[in-house]
């Protein structure tokens, strides 16, 4: 998008429209959401192994929650 | 998601006190003490040993008689650990709710967590550590639950009240008059490219931040289902607010594809 106002409007207005490229479904993201987190947490590129789960991710609240649930779980595991 | 399963018949002491549920996971202690037990003098490699710790999962959870049992019990532990962390993640977002109840959620979840696990051991591959593919089941079903138990005393909205939070903003004139005219071409969009189904669907969710869970019960579907009705209204929106000038157009190599 390009010239916005400063009041965060397009912003919001971002978040309706969601991500602009291809992302995964909810589906894809449940049955590799395990094998993207542990290629974050090892340094690995995970947006490079699976295209469209970070763009997944920023669309749908509910999976971002898992995710971000599971990568302090394994994590926590870790520490 | 899929409605939760029926309960398993499961060998369990009484439930821990509310005070147990901490963010912490019980369930790691015997993954680590079931990883110890079964890799000893396999390797010191970390990809060999993960993998190599996967298996004595496997193995163990397709045996038969004790050995089956006892693994079957072990990855009930792990699961309620992982249900019982999620809780505490969102303990203040439920503080009006009891410990007991909670407690039972996470017992819930860790009961059909255990037979999701069970019935797709042959989807595991490997990707990630068993234990980390397991956690998932448990996180989704506690997860599932916890957003619904929050939204249980609230209306779910399929009108527009979403719209409020753009009429409060304010700025400078031109900013003003730039945000009206993109919140009326969004609002015409809303009103004339999608279909009924896809403005419910889009209202709800993205403009009323409804949980997706919550909705999905409400309308007696999945999560997935709702999810593609929202990228398609979206995919819509966006079109035609570019076709107008309202947005840029996005480069047509990371639009070529779509949610299957």
């Amino acid at each position: 998008m390009n010239e916005r106002p400063a009041d965060g409007s397009v912003t919001a207005v971002s978040r309706l429209l969601g991500p602009d490229g291809y992302e995964v479904s909810c589906e894809e993201c449940f049955a590799r959401i395990d094998e993207y987190v542990e290629l974050e947490l090892e340094g690995a590129d995970a947006d490079e192994r699976i295209p469209g789960f970070r763009n997944h991710l920023e669309g749908c609240p509910a999976c971002h929650e898992d995710y971000e649930s599971l990568r302090a779980l394994v994590a926590d595991g870790r520490s | 998601m899929a409605e939760p399963a029926p309960a398993i018949e499961l060998e369990r002491t009484d439930p821990p006190p509310a005070a147990a549920i901490l963010p912490l996971h019980p369930g790691l202690a015997v993954a680590r003490g079931y990883a110890r037990a079964r890799m000893e003098g396999v390797s010191d490699d970390p990809r060999t040993a993960r993998a190599a710790e996967s298996q004595a999962w496997l193995r163990s959870l397709r045996a038969t008689g004790p050995e089956r049992e006892r693994a079957v019990r072990d990855l009930h532990a792990l699961l309620l650990g992982a249900a019982r962390f999620e809780v505490g993640r969102r303990r203040a977002a439920l503080s009006h709710v009891r410990g007991e109840e909670l407690d039972d959620i996470a017992l819930q979840a860790a009961d059909d967590a255990t037979v999701a696990v069970l019935g797709k051991l042959g989807e595991f591959r490997g990707a990630s550590r068993f234990t980390t593919w397991a956690y998932k089941f448990a996180l989704l079903e506690a997860g599932v639950r916890l957003r619904r138990r929050a939204f249980q005393e609230r209306e779910v909205v399929l009108d527009g009240e979403g719209w409020k939070r753009f009429a409060a903003r304010r700025g400078s004139p031109t900013a003003a008059a730039e945000q009206s005219e993109l919140l009326t071409a969004l609002r015409d969009a809303i009103d004339e490219a999608l279909t009924a189904h896809q403005r419910q669907v889009f209202v709800a969710l993205a403009l009323n931040e409804t949980p997706v869970d919550v909705l999905s019960e409400q309308l007696a579907t999945t999560r997935g289902a709702l999810y593609k009705t929202l990228h398609d209204a979206r995919r819509k929106l966006r079109d035609r607010l570019v076709a107008e000038g309202h947005l840029a157009a996005v480069p047509a190599g990371d639009r070529k594809e779509g949610i299957r």
